[in-house]
């Protein structure tokens, strides 16, 4: 004990005699002391914030269910088959069929619950393709500027004024895709276009901040420079963009595969659904209406859970919010700053 | 300014050339692309066929010679599409361009109709919303913008085409309009144009509908927030003093001011609602160019849909461009500071 205060003064004497430029930091963080601050500093604090915000629960516990009913529903639930039950029993009739089953007496439960491993599969492809890409275009154009810069944001906004949804219907036919995780890459394949741009952006505000200068003069090669001093910076922006275009994928592929634009030979997604009720006569028929109604639901209730996610995340980029909650302090929150910022990021790109 | 303006053009011209150089190389060489299925569906129907006359067909039916070298093809596919020749339609027996000219006047009209009702509702929902910032009328149309923003349109078709189609009967299921009534547009027989066009609207109402309760919820939003930032300006309080009426204020000083930057992001919109009637169109069997791309798409009518998807796409661009050139004119602050980004 005695020593180490010691040590303090025989510091604080040679910081007194010295400039500022002498001082050497008396003790170095361990490599696992840093990386709990790390931890600390880029997911607790930030999921402390998510968490403090209702929309935000609310939109994970929905995301969670959808998560449990993709990896462990399928183990409890058997898949569905042809005459499973009666034909078109109704919802909550049954203990046996609870959601009902469909005109060749699949349970329709069982169909939403075997469709959700593969829309996982497919949202976070395109979701990770999306925000990749639009990441990796965004911050070299942004970092690197000049020429570089001019080109990429050429064919960025070319790719852009691309429409989607046709795009993805010619290359839908002429590719005929089956696998989800190709399927998500197909469905988003010009969507990160204006995410990169928006991202480019940022990293324009960000590279003007005197530590990128200080990093580059320090001579650390440009990936170093964008991954530790730029990179962390639009992180919680690409997080939320991550869960729009999540979205995305799940709107476009449900409505190609109720269109028919998707091959597929079993219930594969809950479009598939949609489509064989509407053919199925679901919408003439009231005795049928379950069976429509299950896969919109399910797709309403998950869009519905992503974007309270995304708005309550939207947060995180308030300093102020943040600041506040990595000192454990919970004042209360002045009401200007919710109302400022979540409406016209999502809405205006 | 000038540059700004070469910059762009250049840009449409690359953008053109790229989309009909992708639906080039798409039917010409992707593996079971619609050259090769096209090819496979005449071999098994016609085994008689001679590879020659099976290359003639192909040639016929997309517009395409395999035979010739690489760029006489492309050369030709481009002089082509610039004479308005996109090739003939298998399964309508008419010119891709005459089916895609009788249908977008409808796809326009239905998606102009939309987004102008959109416009209005958003607009003045979102003013509305940020004068009353804070109170029960603003978060409970905050929480219906965004709910109401979060379900695709085409659910919303669904729902309607059910509910108020099928199950009331109030709309017709399908057509641009009905079969008793004639196609007028003429000056000279007001009743008849009047009746045509209100039938036209009743078959369209539904997917207009669905449009509407789609969109107006982000501009709504976009609204508010630019609106509530505007109403704490400097220049605000001043106007205020000088005693100048609430409602110039309301219209000249904020609303113009708070429309303004969302005037890109709208067009934007638009074009890829052009995009999105590929869905809508199909659950209203509305014939309109969306219509025909999945038409074409399901009956392997090849040209049909390149046809649309090219016909989309450069329309898209088209109305991207002039937006992008009238933002300075029309916003004098963008220009200020050289537009360029």
């Amino acid at each position: 004990m005695s020593q180490k205060t010691n040590h303090d003064e025989i510091v604080d004497a040679l910081d007194d005699e010295d400039s500022a430029f002498g001082a050497v930091a008396d003790d170095t963080l361990s490599k696992r002391e840093r990386y709990v601050r790390a931890l600390d500093r880029n997911i607790v604090a930030p999921a402390r914030i998510v968490w403090d915000d209702l929309r935000a629960r609310v939109g994970l516990a929905i995301i969670g269910i959808y998560l449990f009913m993709g990896t462990v529903g399928p183990k409890l639930i058997d898949p569905p088959r042809t005459g499973d039950g009666p034909r078109l029993e109704g919802a909550f009739e049954t203990w046996a069929h609870p959601l009902g089953t469909d005109s060749l007496g699949r349970d329709i439960l069982a169909s939403i619950v075997h469709a959700t491993p593969n829309m996982l599969l497919m949202i976070l492809a395109g979701g990770i393709f999306t925000t990749v890409m639009a990441t990796v275009v965004g911050t070299t154009s942004g970092y690197l500027r000049g020429r570089v810069d001019q080109f990429i944001m050429m064919v960025t906004d070319v790719v852009m004024t691309i429409p989607g949804l046709p795009l993805v219907v010619i290359l839908a036919a002429a590719l005929s895709p089956e696998n989800p995780i190709v399927i998500g890459v197909i469905l988003t394949i010009n969507a990160w276009a204006g995410l990169a741009r928006s991202i480019r952006s940022q990293v324009l505000a960000v590279r003007e901040n005197s530590y990128v200068e200080a990093a580059k003069a320090m001579g650390m090669p440009t990936r170093t420079v964008i991954r530790r001093e730029i990179l962390p910076n639009i992180m919680p922006y690409v997080l939320v963009n991550f869960v729009n275009a999540s979205r995305n994928v799940i709107f476009a592929s449900v409505g190609l595969y109720f269109i028919g634009v998707l091959p597929y030979d079993t219930i594969v997604n809950w479009g598939v659904m949609i489509d064989l009720a509407y053919q199925g006569g679901a919408l003439q028929t009231t005795a049928a209406a379950h069976w429509l109604l299950a896969p919109l639901i399910t797709v309403m209730l998950l869009s519905f859970g992503l974007i309270m996610f995304a708005q309550g995340t939207d947060r995180m980029f308030n300093p102020r919010v943040r600041a506040r909650h990595s000192s454990s302090g919970t004042a209360e929150e002045p009401d200007e700053e919710t109302n400022s910022t979540p409406a016209t990021g999502g809405a205006l790109k | 300014m000038v540059r700004y303006y070469i910059k762009r053009t250049v840009q449409l011209l690359v953008t053109i050339v790229t989309v009909v150089s992708l639906s080039f190389f798409l039917i010409r060489f992707l593996p079971g692309g619609p050259a090769d299925a096209l090819r496979a569906e005449l071999l098994q129907n016609n085994p008689g066929m001679s590879q020659a006359q099976i290359n003639r067909r192909v040639e016929a039916r997309l517009n395409i010679a395999p035979d010739d070298p690489l760029l006489v093809q492309y050369t030709d596919y481009l002089i082509n599409l610039s004479q308005g020749d996109m090739g003939t339609s298998t399964t309508q027996g008419a010119p891709v361009t005459e089916i895609l000219a009788s249908a977008i006047p409808w796809t326009i009209f239905v998606m102009a109709t939309a987004v102008g009702v959109a416009f209005v509702i958003g607009i003045s929902a979102g003013a509305l919303m940020a004068y009353k910032e804070g109170s029960r009328f603003d978060s409970t149309a905050t929480v219906a913008a965004i709910v109401t923003n979060s379900v695709p349109d085409y659910i919303y078709g669904i729902l309607l085409l059910w509910i108020l189609g099928f199950q009331l009967g109030l709309f017709p299921l399908g057509g641009r309009y009905s079969g008793a009534v004639e196609p007028t547009i003429n000056l000279l027989t007001p009743m008849q144009t009047v009746g045509f066009l209100g039938d036209a609207l009743r078959h369209a109402a539904l997917l207009i509908t669905s449009v509407v309760i789609f969109v107006w919820g982000g501009w709504a939003l976009g609204m508010r927030g630019n609106s509530i930032q505007i109403l704490g300006e400097d220049y605000l309080r001043v106007a205020r003093l000088r005693g100048l009426s609430e409602r110039r204020i309301a219209l000249r000083y904020v609303g113009r001011n708070a429309v303004l930057p969302m005037y890109t992001a709208m067009l934007i919109t638009v074009g890829f609602l052009f995009g999105g009637s590929v869905i809508l169109e199909q659950i209203f069997s509305y014939p309109g160019v969306g219509y025909y791309m999945i038409e074409g798409l399901h009956r392997r009518d090849y040209p049909l849909m390149m046809g649309v998807f090219i016909v989309i796409t450069i329309t898209v661009a088209i109305g991207v461009y002039i937006a992008d050139l009238t933002y300075g004119w029309i916003d004098p602050r963008a220009s200020a500071d050289g537009g360029s980004d």
